[in-house]
């Protein structure tokens, strides 16, 4: 059971120096807020599997929140990118 | 290990495969409504088939779990709309590398009513 709870981390992690390479790099501000958003899915995801390692139920709260204010900050961000705000 | 620690494992390898396709998407396609599409949709899959993992591992944190999945189903395709909609409105059109069979019919729409607003 630790086997598969250390490949899953690993392909996380992984996946998150992708798309900061793709924040860090992007052309456009358009790929940077993409980048920016699949960081914050990686992380809510990882948050919750956190949780199931050190038995803390509280973390579901964090990883809840943490999704409401990233979905907030990319809208807000393509709000203003169309010119709209 | 019970039946129940199996599926959840075996639902948590397949969501954090897709998380590492997803990323894989973003650093490699080559225009940004293809790193959207890329982004978004594994990125979707992935995370709700992940913590549906954690899900059937601890079944006390069930109810907590479904808001997260229900919350992710409906922000995530909502925001990326809402960046290639924004994208769009930038003058930021789609890669198309002459071929006759592509075409952008949004586009196409749009400047035949620009033209008639100018015209009336």
């Amino acid at each position: 059971m630790v086997y598969i709870l250390f490949i899953a981390l690993f392909f996380m992690v992984v996946g998150l120096i992708f798309a900061a390479i793709r924040f860090i790099k992007g052309p456009t501000a358009g790929d940077r807020v993409v980048a920016l958003d699949t960081l914050t899915t990686i992380g809510v995801a990882g948050m919750v599997l956190l949780a199931y390692v050190f038995e803390r139920f509280i973390y579901l709260d964090v990883s809840l929140v943490y999704g409401v204010l990233g979905f907030i900050g990319v809208i807000v961000i393509a709000r203003y990118l169309e010119g709209a705000l | 290990m019970s039946i129940m620690e199996i599926i959840g494992g075996i639902l948590i390898i397949i969501g954090s495969i897709f998380l590492f396709l997803g990323s894989l998407g973003i650093l490699r396609m080559p225009d940004i409504y293809n790193r959207i599409q890329a982004g978004t949709k594994a990125t979707t899959l992935g995370a709700m088939s992940l913590i549906l993992g954690v899900g059937f591992l601890e079944p006390s944190w069930l109810l907590k779990i479904l808001i997260i999945i229900i919350f992710i189903a409906y922000s995530n395709p909502l925001s990326s709309h809402a960046l290639a909609r924004a994208m769009y409105k930038r003058k930021w059109y789609p890669l198309i590398k002459g071929d006759p069979e592509k075409m952008d019919a949004y586009r196409e729409v749009n400047t035949n009513k620009e033209k008639e607003e100018v015209k009336s």
